[in-house]
């Protein structure tokens, strides 16, 4: 029942809200123990902290001015070519409670829940990356899996050429496997992965992570590819949520669902070689084609 | 009469409590496979001693939200904590006379079934956990159970839970 429908999601937020004072309780000593390194640190440090924080906003305003010009540029394109893809979201930023989910797999509690208006399914980024997607919303928590966890399947395309592929957690590290690259595709080390926007869930865009090696069997029919995740989720105690705009989701939904619903497995037999090979996708060419410019520096 | 058993409850309630904030603990990551099952042993403790009071009902509502807590399946600690709590209950009164190593060899046996228990739900929605040390927690558990024993008799002694 709680695994193929949603009959039980009242229940099992109800029952994660008298969960949130266990997790409170174990947050504690870590959101004390923060509170007071940052009391305690000297007015030097501060300083320095914003004198180099300065530099870096001089820098990623100067980035800015050009990538409005170019979002400009963009949109008239497509204005041009009568594209229905829009660029421009709401944000919001959660704040990770340090609490230790199953140690098999990749899950994360938020303090957002669904009073801030999350739900489920909703991306979840950092400063370089995404992170993975909420799961589960309960009133002022929810959780949310990493796309490191083996149960988590990506769509993914190639920065450089727009080659499609599925990034599929594996429990080792922050590694991502894309299990269904043809041995011919032309994939190689150090290609950047970003978000492909099919399946509707991952606005297109985002960077995902690096290719970290490409292994050609003859013997076998796929490219064994692993990739290296760009985000920290380790690192960084805040996480980014997103709200894709209503007009591009409401143009991607009729694209079949490539992401399945985080707890069901991508039986690999099944899903993602269609999505791979034989996805129809209308809008897809112009967004890939064109996603590059766009995002690159 | 009433207001001892609710302390008792309230007693019970507060060491279930502290099994749930300890399995919450964040360790460092070579840590984290070791994680005994805290709850498990805790219920497994109070239903030994005051199967009475705490059992299979019990095991149930407390598996139910071990498994919000540790984004599980719903129901799948729950199943497999029912099992193991009924069969101690069941044998409470031979186990009680047993010396703490074999106590210790029967959580062994009791971590394991709820081990492969969960395995088997893992494996059926594709969630195969991957690597040995998913059977960790057994061993770590057994090794616990004294201790966990230990702290549990006095707290029922101190505060005369029963």
């Amino acid at each position: 029942m709680d695994y193929r429908t949603q009959h039980l999601a009242t229940l099992r937020a109800s029952l994660l809200t008298m969960a949130y004072p266990v997790q409170f309780v174990v947050d504690l000593p870590v959101a004390v123990a923060g509170w007071v390194s940052e009391m305690l640190s000297s007015r030097q440090s501060l300083l320095e902290e914003n004198a180099s924080l300065k530099v870096q906003q001089v820098l990623l305003k100067a980035q800015l001015q050009r990538f409005v010009a170019l979002e400009a540029e963009n949109m008239r394109l497509r204005a041009l070519l009568d594209s229905p893809f829009r660029i421009g979201e709401r944000v919001l930023i959660a704040e990770l409670l340090s609490v230790d989910l199953d140690p098999f797999s990749r899950k994360i509690v938020i303090d957002k829940g669904s009073t801030d208006g999350l739900f489920p399914g909703q991306p979840l980024l950092d400063a370089d990356g995404v992170i993975g997607q909420v799961l589960h919303v309960a009133p002022i928590t929810s959780t949310a899996v990493l796309i490191t966890d083996p149960s988590h399947a990506l769509p993914v395309q190639v920065a450089r050429n727009g080659q499609r592929a599925i990034a599929v957690g594996s429990a080792a590290g922050n590694c991502l496997d894309l299990p269904y690259i043809l041995n011919t595709a032309d994939v190689r080390e150090g290609d950047v992965l970003i978000t492909s926007g099919m399946g509707g869930r991952f606005p297109p865009g985002y960077p995902v992570g690096r290719v970290t090696s490409v292994v050609r069997d003859p013997s076998q029919p796929f490219a064994q590819v692993r990739a290296e995740t760009s985000s920290h989720p380790e690192r960084s105690r805040q996480v980014l949520l997103l709200w894709p705009r209503n007009d591009q989701a409401a143009s991607l939904d009729p694209v079949p669902t490539v992401v399945v619903a985080p707890p069901v497995p991508t039986s690999p037999t099944v899903s993602p070689p269609n999505s791979a090979s034989s996805l129809p996708a209308p809008p897809a060419p112009v967004v890939t084609a064109n996603q590059p410019a766009v995002h690159r520096p | 009469m009433t207001s001892a058993s609710s302390q008792s409850w309230w007693v019970i309630f507060f060491t279930l409590v502290a099994a749930f904030v300890l399995t919450l603990l964040p360790l460092p990551g070579w840590a984290g496979p070791y994680h005994p099952k805290w709850v498990m042993l805790v219920l497994l403790y109070w239903s030994m001693a005051l199967p009475h009071r705490v059992g299979i009902g019990v095991a149930w509502l407390v598996g139910l939200f071990l498994d919000v807590i540790e984004e599980a399946l719903l129901g799948q600690n729950a199943l497999s904590l029912v099992l193991v709590v009924f069969i101690v209950t069941t044998l409470h009164q031979r186990l009680r006379l047993f010396p703490r190593w074999q106590q210790a060899l029967l959580v062994l046996a009791l971590t394991f079934i709820h081990q492969t228990i969960g395995l088997c739900v893992r494996t059926t929605i594709g969630c195969a956990p991957v690597g040995g040390g998913y059977w960790l927690p057994v061993l770590t558990s057994a090794l616990f159970w004294p201790w966990v024993f230990a702290v549990l008799r006095d707290v029922r002694r101190r505060y005369l839970v029963n």
